[in-house]
């Protein structure tokens, strides 16, 4: 009993503990909308959000009266879609430029201002160009995701690649690596957990692109709802996007960093040791 | 077999520019290498010997004077003189097997090519059944006969090895000593060995340069004439004391130098 009880105490602190806040808050939300403590008929109730939300998913989309019924999963995979495009081409133009702006000073003299120069300009500010180059089409999204994304990636990148041991170094030089064996056995395997904190910074950015294009520049996916729905009144639906976008923002993440782990197993060993 | 060094240093200089102020690290180092010979740098620390190692390596160019590997300028570090280091700058995202065959992986040679070869030296250097463990997994100790096999495997002309010992603890430092004696007895590689452990040089080595304080300059050369093959007991035997004793008094004439030096200064 004794032995049991700190074991027992535990298991409550990690699992009741990190649900206390949301719960409280959930309480005060619904509150809040009974009491009328809030604008009426604006904030809708957690029950309201929860009811619109399953409609949102799990309706049939023929025969209800609501425009969102059952089209929840067709916004979600547009989303994720471009989502998962426009990284996957950040990463595939971010990574080797920041392998090469990180190891060869030319290069990155030649590079590096021009990225450093455009960073600062919000992902936001860039919208109006998008649509006027690509038009009301997929490609001013990808754009602005892609762009969003390259940033932290190439930044973590090159880091990264400037972080590698020179010891490391001289160690493949004096066993006769060239260059390129350089590059990839070791520069590369070196920055990659860099790389994988650029990536993770990455895909945050691509969410938050993705939603700001979608409401702009493209007429299908969460991004699209969320301005449709508001338009239209429907805050229940724009709570559930909001919420939406945030549960794949975080499953996006997790996946990078279960990853992250599988890859980099050798640096759990590391931290253990 | 030819007269010639291995490892020829001819009036090397070597100067840092460190934030503007010149350091002078080595002064007017000569210094030759036999094949097959077993060369200790015996030195205080910051007298420069990692340097002159590390010109050897071809990490580092000399200020002024020739550094010269088989009658060859040294200009790039190659896997004819491999190095082991202080640290044993393993790669830690490979397995202990990976990191053994890394240069012979770089020289694009399909395993069978290797395999009997790895196997033998990973044997000799005590690494059976570590093989697919990771560097972080290892003690120090392990982890230098990673850094000894990997170098042993390439079969390079020389080994360049900078206090390869000099983190350890002192029962593995004498662990490991014993096993390079061992290894050395198999495969007579030249061996330009740099340590401030005077028991450490005699016991490994032919010859012993003694280097005196900053700015590096080799003081005398001494022969080491115990016979071969050594083991640990021969640290307690007269020769090897007198030997100690006459090493001991050429070091402290040197810190006793570079006492005055340092207190003039001050």
């Amino acid at each position: 009993m004794a032995g049991a009880a700190p074991g027992g105490r535990a298991a409550v602190r990690r699992l009741v503990w990190p649900v206390m806040l949301p719960l409280a808050f959930l309480a005060l939300w619904t509150v809040a909308v009974e009491r009328h403590w809030v604008a009426e008929g604006i904030v809708p109730s957690p029950l309201q959000v929860a009811q619109s939300w399953y409609r949102w998913i799990f309706g049939t989309p023929t025969r209800s009266l609501s425009p969102y019924s059952g089209t929840w999963l067709a916004a979600v995979l547009y989303s994720s879609r471009r989502v998962l495009q426009g990284f996957l081409i950040a990463a595939a133009v971010g990574i080797p430029l920041g392998l090469f702006v990180g190891w060869n000073r030319l290069v990155a003299r030649l590079v590096d201002p021009s990225i450093q120069l455009l960073r600062p300009v919000p992902i936001t500010a860039w919208l109006p160009f998008a649509i006027a180059v690509f038009g009301i089409y997929d490609a001013s999204a990808l754009f602005l995701i892609g762009l969003g994304a390259f940033y932290p990636i190439v930044v973590n990148t090159t880091h990264g690649v400037r972080d590698t041991n020179l010891l490391l170094l001289r160690a493949a030089r004096m066993m006769g690596a060239g260059e390129r064996t350089i590059l990839t056995r070791v520069v590369f395997r070196s920055a990659l957990p860099s790389i994988f904190t650029g990536l993770r910074l990455g895909i945050g950015v691509a969410w938050t692109a993705v939603i700001v294009a979608e409401m702009i520049a493209v007429k299908s996916g969460l991004g699209y709802v969320l301005w449709d729905a508001y338009y239209v009144g429907r805050m229940d639906i724009c709570v559930a996007t909001m919420l939406s976008v945030g549960l794949l923002g975080f499953v996006s993440d997790r996946a990078l960093q279960l990853l992250a782990r599988l890859v980099l197993r050798w640096r759990t060993l590391e931290a253990h040791a | 077999m030819t007269d010639r060094p291995v490892i020829e240093l001819a009036d090397v200089w070597k100067t840092f520019d460190t934030g503007g102020r010149p350091v002078e690290a080595l002064q007017g180092v000569s210094l030759s290498v036999a094949r097959n010979e077993f060369a200790a740098i015996l030195g205080p620390s910051g007298c420069g010997k990692s340097t002159l190692l590390n010109m050897v390596a071809g990490f580092e160019a000399p200020t002024r004077g020739a550094v010269r590997f088989d009658g060859e300028p040294v200009c790039t570090p190659g896997p004819r003189r491999a190095v082991v280091f202080q640290e044993p700058a393993l790669f830690p995202w490979y397995t202990v097997l990976d990191n053994i065959t890394f240069g012979l992986r770089t020289r694009g040679l399909a395993p069978a090519a290797y395999r009997a070869r790895v196997e033998t030296i990973v044997e000799q250097v005590g690494l059976r059944g570590f093989e697919s463990h990771y560097p972080a997994e290892l003690s120090g100790g392990m982890k230098q006969r990673v850094g000894i096999a990997r170098v042993l495997v390439m079969d390079p002309d020389v080994l360049l090895m900078d206090e390869p010992f000099g983190s350890l603890d002192a029962q593995t430092r004498a662990v490991m000593q014993e096993l390079l004696l061992a290894v050395w007895e198999r495969h007579q590689q030249t061996v330009l060995f740099v340590t401030h452990d005077i028991e450490e040089a005699l016991l490994l080595a032919d010859s012993v340069s003694v280097m005196t304080a900053r700015p590096g300059r080799i003081k005398t050369r001494i022969t080491v004439a115990l016979p071969r093959p050594r083991a640990l007991e021969v640290t307690t035997s007269p020769f090897f004391n007198e030997l100690k004793r006459e090493v001991l008094a050429l070091i402290r004439e040197e810190s006793g130098r570079a006492a005055i030096e340092g207190a003039r200064r001050g």
